[in-house]
């Protein structure tokens, strides 16, 4: 006997139509990661983010000296066969602490926009439902949050918390979390009001349900642009912070740090500053590929 | 138009005050006693004590708030703990450095970013768009204060074509505009003459105009190849931002059926790109530089420090340093203010750029 599913359609015509929707939902995202890998940028985008993760997971491996060994009779040495980008003011092989600092720019860049996503979905999403006067609090919130440069408020945050690397990776997470806030609030008042949602809502459907199973893979595309090119931005603050001596604390290798540290021998001895710097372009520059071609990718109408 | 505006001002005020808990919030937010805090770790019980009347520390929080509002309003920060002066003077004393950076920077990323994009679309898919586009995102990709210390570096210490630091050199006069105009103490002891000396002084911050004003060439020379490096280095980022998107801007308009007839008529290349399509392209590269510019108030904190740039960014972070919260807090409390004020300004020239953007 054929059961029959919804209007009166045989089980064999139900199990086709899911599985063309499969189908159809998979060359979706396969359309979307066959444009990232032939958009070239994007490549050389994941090449250099690929280097970058290779170098935080096999740091010890890879570094020749001790990222805070000191040989101070050699302090300020120029690059050379023994030290190939030379050693700081303290004797400390600078190739090492480039090689180590990796670990905390991704560190402080995954973790701070992990979290300002996280804070930032149950903020928005919970704004956006609610509604009323509540949604109307916590966006004026957001709007004080962003009335203030980024940087600045990072900096008053720290003031607070008190440097270190941990609290810089918390300043830099709050003053993310207006921006994915918004992301997830905008679809959800774009799928609020929406009649099958009003029907799943009358029937009992709880909240949270909708929300996952609905709102968020309507935010998904712009939140991972957003969260890849934030990576970026989190690393260049980072990096701003402790070079103004508020977030990463000696003698670890970050690389702000490293340039602040480094910029009162800068005259005598260059090399100190100029591949910490370098090694900062290029992460950023990675994310920024990687986030631009997704944007690419994943929604081509919002290319620039 | 006017309702717009008169809108957006009123709606401003709920932000304005929230920026105002955030800063007065800062001080009270730091673990331990503000008095302490803000005397240090040697200071007597007496003086301690006095510091907490005088502040009104042992209040409420909503009655120190309203107190807190109350000498904002009347442009009392308080004073400094390591100078002792007024932080509202402090702050006017270096306010106009930073804004004559701001605008120095600006002009620097408008002068290249935009030309550069019209170019760059122009000629899409060239080796130059290509260049143009792969140095824009190393722009944006480059900490601005590892720009700075590299052009310190090269231009100001190996070639040494400009100075890496300050805002005058030691020995080139400029005087302010009350002394290069004369006006004395008898002039500044009447009420209208302090008043106008008070607001020459503040203007004699700005170097370039005071320069200019009073005729001083030689000032102005030195004056404009102090703020070169600095302003480069600042405006490096927004310069990046308004290459790709002028270039992205002026793509979609090159590609309007009016640009095809502008050309079918027979009118030069020049006057198509210049009369027609960026006319009609400018108002998202209005909006880029409108947000520039007020993100360019938070990266001026680090571009002053590498330069020794005596604006209200190095004060913040000078003073975070030493501990002086009062001059942090009144600083942070300017900076928030003016980036607001510059947003809703550049929100509202949008209609005179835009006829078709209505507000009533």
């Amino acid at each position: 006997m054929t059961r029959t599913g919804s209007g009166g359609e045989s089980e064999a015509e139900s199990l086709a139509r899911f599985a063309h929707r499969r189908e159809t939902r998979s060359s979706l995202v396969k359309d979307a990661v066959e444009r990232l890998v032939r958009d070239k940028l994007a490549l050389a985008g994941m090449v250099i983010i690929g280097v970058l993760l290779l170098m935080a997971l096999l740091a010890p491996l890879l570094t020749p000296y001790d990222p805070i060994g000191q040989e101070i009779l050699k302090r300020r040495q120029a690059p050379s066969a023994e030290h190939w980008f030379g050693l700081d003011d303290l004797g400390r092989d600078i190739l090492s602490r480039v090689i180590f600092g990796a670990r905390f720019s991704l560190q402080v860049g995954v973790v701070s926009v992990s979290l300002a996503i996280l804070v930032g979905a149950v903020i928005g999403a919970g704004s956006g439902y609610l509604g009323g006067w509540v949604d109307t609090l916590v966006m004026r919130l957001m709007d004080i949050m962003l009335a203030f440069p980024a940087l600045l408020l990072a900096i008053a945050i720290v003031t607070i918390l008190g440097p270190g690397l941990m609290n810089m990776l918390y300043a830099i997470a709050i003053v993310s979390i207006p921006a994915y806030a918004r992301i997830v609030r905008a679809s959800v008042l774009m799928v609020k009001e929406q009649d099958y949602i009003l029907a799943a809502r009358s029937v009992g459907v709880p909240p949270t349900r909708l929300l996952f199973r609905n709102v968020f893979p309507n935010c998904l595309t712009p939140l991972i642009v957003q969260a890849t090119l934030g990576i970026g931005t989190a690393i260049l603050d980072a990096a701003g912070l402790s070079f103004l001596g508020l977030g990463a604390q000696p003698p670890k290798p970050e690389w702000g740090a490293m340039l602040g540290q480094g910029r009162y021998s800068m005259f005598t001895a260059p090399h100190i500053v100029i591949f910490p710097g370098i090694a900062i372009m290029f992460t950023v520059l990675g994310f920024n590929l990687l986030g631009d071609g997704m944007r690419d990718a994943l929604d081509p109408r919002l290319r620039i | 138009m006017t309702r717009y505006v008169v809108r957006r001002v009123l709606l401003l005020i709920p932000v304005l005050l929230g920026i105002s808990i955030v800063t007065f919030a800062m001080l009270r937010l730091i673990p331990g006693d503000p008095a302490q805090i803000m005397l240090g770790e040697h200071a007597t019980p007496d003086a301690i004590a006095r510091i907490r009347e005088r502040m009104g520390l042992d209040q409420p929080i909503p009655v120190q708030y309203v107190r807190y509002l109350g000498d904002v309003l009347r442009l009392d920060l308080g004073n400094s703990i390591k100078t002792n002066r007024p932080v509202t003077q402090e702050i006017a004393q270096r306010l106009p450095a930073t804004i004559e950076l701001t605008m120095g920077s600006m002009l620097v990323a408008c002068v290249i970013g935009i030309p550069a994009g019209i170019l760059a679309a122009y000629r899409h898919n060239s080796a130059f768009d290509l260049a143009t586009m792969v140095t824009a995102l190393m722009g944006v990709s480059m900490p601005v204060f590892w720009l700075g210390l590299m052009l310190a570096y090269v231009f100001g210490f190996k070639l040494r074509l400009l100075p890496p630091s300050a805002r005058l050199t030691v020995g080139v006069s400029l005087p302010s505009l009350p002394e290069a105009w004369g006006l004395g103490e008898s002039y500044a002891a009447s009420a209208w003459g302090s008043k106008v000396v008070a607001l020459l002084e503040f203007l004699s911050g700005f170097h370039v105009l005071t320069s200019v004003l009073t005729a001083n060439w030689e000032a102005l020379k030195d004056v404009l190849s102090h703020l070169i490096l600095p302003s480069i280095a600042l405006g490096s980022i927004p310069m990046a931002i308004i290459a790709r998107m002028t270039r992205s801007s002026m793509l979609e308009v090159l590609n309007q059926d009016y640009i095809r007839t502008a050309r079918a008529k027979g009118l030069r290349e020049r006057a198509v790109l210049m009369r027609h399509a960026l006319k009609n392209g400018f108002l998202p590269i209005i909006t880029v530089i409108g947000l520039q510019l007020g993100a360019l108030l938070g990266g001026a904190i680090l571009t002053e420090t590498i330069f020794s740039w005596p604006g209200l960014g190095r004060l913040v972070v000078d003073r975070i340093l030493a501990r002086d919260y009062p001059a942090v807090q009144g600083s942070v409390l300017m900076i928030a203010f003016m980036f607001v004020i510059v947003n809703l300004v550049v929100d509202v020239s949008y209609a005179f750029f835009d006829p078709r953007i209505h507000y009533e």
